[in-house]
């Protein structure tokens, strides 16, 4: 591991000394932060797996409902039966903190557009049973694939703090650390060594002295 | 900090449909069309949408654009299978998401 390029002096040690303390610190509050982003983010992408599985399945089943129904009802008349909704979804975003990630927190609120109506956008005349089940069903998931969204974008910006963080730690783990150790030897070794000669050179003009 | 969002939901015109009559905002687009799918996604983004959901068809056309919200808070876009069956796309991203954070697969 290369030293740092400094000048031998006591200056530059109590400097590098100071520092060697700061990045240790630094590099175990680092390290407890990945840890915990770590362990938080692997209960949240085994829920995102398991959630995700989950829906892709029921969505092909009601897409598949749903094929059911546009083959018995025309096309156009679903469309039309479908045009005016008789409930509203809309969404509240919050921000949450989490481990200094930043994780939008979403809410759904919905609501009926007119009082006492159900899913069913349309009368029952002229619909069919089986656009019937089709809208149930995908009413049924839709909670979910809202938790999803929310979910799978927490996972996402998790992943790219992980890195950093990760980055960071390494970085100090394995270079910043040992550089500075490195540096600090280097530094008492040679004050040393110049102690050493200085103490010889008196000698030696000692015995000069007294010859 | 409140906001109220709106939900899009984009992709094929069959795929899509159902999700009108919840009071979703449908989009459609066409997989063969990728200028106009990046147009739609690229406006939802600007308006208040919070979430958007795209069918996996197609994403496909157009990862950049979705690549480019990844960092932002909102709108969080959501890959959903369309209705000729899932790509796996949408689970490809999770297992990318783990490998670069843990630095292997650990789901199966």
């Amino acid at each position: 591991m290369a030293k740092l390029n400094v000048n031998p002096n006591r200056m530059e040690l109590t400097k590098l000394k100071r520092r060697l303390v700061t990045a240790v610190r630094g590099h175990k509050l680092l390290k407890d932060k990945q840890d915990e982003l770590m362990r938080r983010f692997i209960d949240l992408v085994r829920h995102n797996n398991e959630l995700r599985k989950n829906v892709e399945a029921e969505l092909l089943a009601a897409y598949k409902a749903f094929a059911l129904a546009s083959a018995i009802v025309s096309s156009e008349f679903l469309e039309e039966a479908l045009l005016l909704p008789t409930r509203r979804v809309s969404l509240e975003v919050t921000t949450q903190n989490v481990m200094s990630v930043t994780v939008p927190k979403m809410e759904f609120k919905e609501e009926a557009l007119l009082q006492d109506a159900d899913i069913f956008p349309y009368g029952f005349l002229g619909t069919s049973d089986e656009a019937d089940r089709a809208l149930k069903t995908l009413y049924d998931i839709l909670p979910k694939l809202l938790e999803l969204g929310e979910v799978e974008k927490t996972c996402n910006l998790m992943t790219d703090e992980i890195e950093k963080t990760r980055r960071r730690v390494n970085a100090l783990e394995y270079m910043t650390i040992p550089q500075l150790k490195e540096t600090i030897k280097y530094i008492k070794m040679k004050l040393d060594e110049n102690e050493r000669s200085n103490l010889v050179r008196l000698i030696k003009v000692k015995t000069m002295i007294q010859a | 900090m409140i906001i109220m969002r709106k939900i899009g939901v984009v992709g094929d015109k069959d795929s899509i449909l159902a999700f009108k009559a919840f009071g979703l905002d449908v989009f459609p687009a066409f997989a063969h069309q990728p200028e106009d799918s990046r147009k739609i996604v690229d406006r939802l983004a600007r308006e208040d949408y919070g979430l958007i959901f795209i069918t996996e068809q197609i994403a496909q056309t157009i990862t950049e654009t979705i690549d480019r919200y990844n960092k932002a808070i909102t709108p969080a876009i959501i890959l959903i299978p369309g209705n000729t069956g899932s790509l796996g796309v949408g689970m490809a991203r999770i297992r990318a998401n783990v490998e670069k954070a843990v630095g292997m697969n650990i789901l199966d």
